[in-house]
C-alpha cells in the first residue's frame, strides 16, 4: 500500500543523505520525497511517499524515529489530509494547437507559464489523480519533459472537505 | 579557549580514563593538547587497533570507550572496527580529525568524508564546521552513546575548527530536540505480558545483550527463580546467567546446545529480553518457536516485529522493565517443564569424540577449570569464538567480548587490550585462531610496551577453520584457500586431512611473541595442556600460547542454514 508520511527534522547538512541511505540500505521503496524549510531556519519538513505493507510500513517509521536528527513521524495515510504535487510539464504545441490546448487548462484550472512556436509549459497544482488525469489527457499531443515535486502533505483540522 | 583544549575539557568533564588513538597530520592539535593533559593515551600500532581496544574497554567497564585518529586512511582504518561496535550496540565516541573547513569538498590531501562513509555505521555522527556547535556536539555525542541502545559516535573535526577561538565552556545540558529514550514499560503491556506468563506452561527466557547494556543481570535471575524458568542466551548475552545452573540452557541457535535449540521449540511462551531475533539464531524463522507466544522487550523499537512477529511488545529500559514485571507475577513451580528440560540436558550434552590429540573443546574446558570460569575472555571470530562459547561456561555479565554481529576477525586481541586497561588486576584472555590473530598482531608492540599482561591462546589448525568446516560439510571438501600452510608447491586440490603434510608453517607464534618482547609457550600434546596453560596465566606481562589443534575437528551441532533450529547436525559425538 501507498504511504505519506511527513517528517519533522532537524535542518542539518546530512540529514537527507541519512533518511536517502536508511531507504537504500534497507531496501524500502521510495517512491517521492520532497522537502523544504519550515518557520524557523533550524526545521525543515519533508513528505515521503512509500510502497509497502503494514509490516515494512511500521519498521520504515520506527527507523525514521530513530534518527537522531528525526523529530516528528506522522504517517497521514489514514487521517483525513490535504496532499498536493506540483508539476510543470512542457507539452509540444505548433500554434494551431493553442487553443485545445488552452482549452484543458482552463478545465484542469492549470496556468501556462511559457510559451513558444514549438511549446506550451503548463503548470498545475492538485493530488496525485488529478495530476495523472492531466497528463493523461496532455499525452495525445506529445509530451517533450515533465519535472515533478512529489507529494507535500498536511493532515486536515476541519471536519469536512473544502 | 582553543577548540583542541575544549576537546580535552570535554573528556575529562566525561570522566574518560582511557583514551586510544593514532596521531597524525589534522589531529595534531589535539595531540599537541593531550601532551600536558595527562589523560592516559594507549597508541596502537594500527587505528583499528586503537577502536578495537576502546570496545573492549566499553564492553568489559561498561563505560563509553573512546578512541581517536586522524583525517583519511586514519578514519578508514577505523571503520570496521566502528561497524563491530554498531552492530553490537556498544558506546563509543569516535573523534577523527577533518582537512580544513575552506579544503573540505577538494580532494585535499588525506581528506575523505567519514561521515558519509559511516552514516550507516554509527548511530549518529557529527561533522563540525563552526567552533559554536562543538559544545554541544561533544556532549550530545556522550549523552547518545551510552544512552538508549548504545552505539557508537562519531565526531569529525576539521583542523581550523581546533584552532579556533571560543569562549563557550562545555555544557551541563544537552539540547535535543527528539531524542528522548523511552525508559519505562507501558503499564498496560506489563500486566498483558504477566497474564501471558501466568498462562504459560512451558515458558523460556531468552536473553541477550541488551540485558548487559542495562546492567539487567540479577533482574533476570530473579525472573528465572520466580517463574521457575529455563533461561537461555544468544551470543551476545552469555554471562547474563551462570551457565553451571540448573536453569542455565546456555546458548542458543546455530551453534547452540541441542536442549537449549529443543525448549525453544517446545516453549509455548518466549520471554525474549534484549536480543534482535539474529538470523543465526533463529534458523529458519517461519519454523522459529512455532508453539510459542513471545514477549519481547527492548528499549529499541525497532528490535521488535523486525524478524518475528511479537504477541506483547515492551519498549523499555530492560532494567526498569524487569524490575516492574518482577512485581507483578507470583512465584511458581514448572515440575513437568523443568524435567523435560533435564532429560534433554542429560540425553544431548555438549560433547566432542574423546581422542589422545589436542582438542580445542578440552583445552577451553580446562582454561575454565585454571580460570574458575571467571576470566575475562575475549574471543576472535570463527570456531575459536563457538568453542568458547559452548566449552567455558561463563559465570558473569561483562566477561564475554566478542564481536557477535559483525563477526569481526582480529577483533579480541585489542579489545583483550582494552579490557586489561579497564580491569588491570583481572586475568584477561583472548582466544584466538591462527588465521585471526595475524589480523592485528601488530598490538604485541602495544601489548608489551604498556604492559598490559594479556594471554593470547591460539587454537592452531593451520587453516581458517569455519570456512573450511563449511567446505568439508557443503562443500564436498573442495578447500579452496582455507589452508594457512598452503604454498606455491601445493597441488591446487589438495584435501590433506592432517599430518602428511610436509609443508612449513609460518609464523612461529612462540618466536614471533619472543621478537616483540612476550613469552611465548608451545602444547603439542593432550598431557602439557593443563600444567603449560597454568604456567601462561602465572607469567607475567603479555604470553602468547601456541596450541597444535587437530584441523578436523569442527564444531557441533551445528544447525545447517535454512533449517529450522531443532535439526541440527551432530557431528561424530
Amino acid at each position: 500500500m501507498r504511504h505519506i508520511i511527513n517528517l519533522q527534522v532537524e535542518n542539518q547538512s546530512g540529514v537527507l543523505a541519512r533518511i536517502a541511505g536508511l531507504f537504500s540500505a534497507r531496501g524500502f521503496n521510495i517512491e517521492s520525497l520532497s522537502v523544504g524549510k519550515m518557520d524557523s531556519e533550524a526545521a525543515s519538513h519533508m513528505t515521503l511517499v512509500v510502497r509497502g505493507d503494514d509490516w515494512i510500513i511500521e519498521q520504515v517509521i520506527k527507523q525514521l524515529n530513530k534518527l537522531i536528527d528525526v523529530y516528528r513521524v506522522t504517517d497521514v495515510t489514514s487521517t483525513d489530509f490535504v496532499g498536493r504535487e506540483l508539476v510543470l510539464v512542457k507539452v509540444y504545441c505548433p500554434p494551431a494547437k493553442r487553443g485545445d490546448i488552452s482549452q484543458l487548462v482552463q478545465i484542469f484550472r492549470a496556468k501556462v507559464v511559457d510559451i513558444s512556436n514549438r511549446s506550451m509549459t503548463l503548470e498545475l497544482t492538485g493530488n496525485e489523480p488529478k495530476i495523472e488525469a492531466f497528463l493523461e489527457t496532455l499525452q495525445p499531443f506529445g509530451i517533450q519533459e515533465i519535472a515533478r515535486t512529489g507529494s507535500i502533505a498536511m493532515v486536515r483540522d476541519s471536519n469536512g472537505k473544502m | 579557549m582553543r577548540g583542541a583544549a575544549l576537546v580535552i575539557q570535554a573528556l575529562q568533564a566525561e570522566g574518560v580514563k582511557a583514551l586510544f588513538g593514532y596521531p597524525g597530520g589534522t589531529v595534531l592539535d589535539i595531540f599537541d593538547e593531550i601532551y600536558s593533559s595527562g589523560l592516559p593515551f594507549y597508541l596502537t600500532r594500527h587505528e583499528q587497533g586503537a577502536v578495537h581496544a576502546a570496545d573492549g574497554y566499553a564492553r568489559a567497564s561498561g563505560k563509553v570507550g573512546m578512541c581517536i585518529a586522524t583525517s583519511g586512511p586514519g578514519a578508514t582504518n577505523l571503520v570496521t572496527g566502528i561497524a563491530t561496535a554498531h552492530m553490537d550496540s556498544i558506546p563509543l565516541v569516535v573523534l577523527t580529525g577533518q582537512v580544513a573547513t575552506s579544503l573540505i569538498g577538494n580532494d585535499a590531501f588525506q581528506e575523505v568524508d567519514i561521515c558519509g562513509i559511516t552514516r550507516s555505521i554509527t548511530k549518529h555522527n557529527y561533522l563540525v564546521r563552526d567552533i559554536a556547535d562543538l559544545p554541544q556536539v561533544l556532549k550530545s555525542a556522550f549523552y547518545i552513546a551510552r544512552s538508549g541502545r548504545p552505539g557508537p559516535v562519531l565526531i569529525d573535526l576539521p583542523k581550523d575548527i581546533q584552532q579556533a577561538e571560543t569562549d563557550e565552556p562545555y555544557p551541563d545540558d544537552i539540547k535535543l530536540r527528539s531524542y528522548r529514550p523511552t525508559l519505562r514499560g507501558n503499564m498496560q503491556q506489563l500486566q498483558k505480558a504477566a497474564g501471558l506468563i501466568d498462562q504459560s506452561k512451558k515458558p523460556v527466557i531468552f536473553a541477550g545483550g541488551g540485558v548487559v547494556s542495562s546492567d539487567a543481570q540479577n533482574e533476570i535471575r530473579l525472573l528465572s527463580e520466580i517463574l521457575d524458568a529455563p533461561v537461555t542466551t544468544s551470543l551476545m548475552g552469555l554471562g547474563i546467567f551462570p551457565e553451571t545452573h540448573s536453569h542455565a540452557l546456555k546458548m542458543l541457535g546455530m551453534h547452540g546446545t541441542e536442549y537449549a535449540n529443543y525448549a525453544v521449540q517446545e516453549a509455548d511462551l518466549l520471554i525474549a529480553v534484549g536480543v534482535r531475533f539474529d538470523d543465526l539464531v533463529t534458523g529458519k524463522v517461519d519454523k522459529f518457536a512455532p508453539q510459542a507466544q513471545i514477549i519481547h522487550i527492548d528499549i529499541d523499537p525497532t528490535s521488535i516485529r523486525k524478524n518475528v512477529q511479537v504477541t506483547v511488545p515492551i519498549v523499555g529500559d530492560i532494567r526498569t522493565v524487569l524490575q516492574e514485571l518482577n512485581t507483578l507475577l507470583k512465584p511458581r513451580q514448572n515440575p513437568q517443564w523443568m524435567e523435560q528440560i533435564k532429560t534433554w540436558k542429560q540425553r544431548h550434552p555438549l560433547r566432542y569424540p574423546q581422542t589422545d590429540k589436542v582438542q580445542p573443546q578440552y583445552v577451553i574446558e580446562q582454561l575454565a577449570k585454571l580460570t574458575d570460569n571467571r576470566a575475562i575472555i575475549c574471543t576472535e571470530v570463527g570456531q575459536n569464538q563457538m568453542w568458547t562459547a559452548q566449552f567455558y561456561n561463563f559465570h558473569s555479565s561483562r566477561s564475554f567480548l566478542s564481536s557477535g554481529g559483525l563477526g569481526t576477525m582480529g577483533y579480541g586481541f585489542p579489545a583483550a587490550l582494552g579490557a586489561q586497561v579497564a580491569w588491570p588486576d583481572k586475568l584477561v584472555i583472548d582466544i584466538a585462531g591462527d588465521g585471526s590473530i595475524q589480523m592485528n598482531i601488530q598490538e604485541m608492540a602495544t601489548a608489551v610496551l604498556y604492559d598490559l599482561p594479556v594471554k593470547i591462546i591460539i587454537l592452531n589448525n593451520h587453516s581458517l577453520g569455519m570456512v573450511r568446516q563449511w567446505q568439508s560439510i557443503f562443500y564436498d571438501r573442495r578447500f579452496s584457500q582455507t589452508c594457512l600452510r598452503r604454498n606455491k608447491q601445493c597441488p591446487p586440490d589438495c584435501q590433506q586431512a592432517n599430518g602428511d603434510c610436509s609443508a612449513a608453517y609460518v609464523p612461529n607464534f612462540v618466536k614471533l611473541a619472543e621478537a616483540y618482547g612476550a613469552h611465548g609457550f608451545r602444547i603439542d600434546h593432550k598431557d602439557q595442556v593443563a600444567d603449560v596453560l597454568q604456567t601462561a596465566i602465572t607469567t607475567p606481562g603479555p604470553v602468547i600460547v601456541e596450541i597444535s589443534i587437530d584441523r578436523e575437528e569442527n564444531v557441533y551441532p551445528m544447525v545447517p542454514t535454512g533449517a529450522p533450529i531443532h535439526q541440527m547436525l551432530r557431528g561424530m559425538a
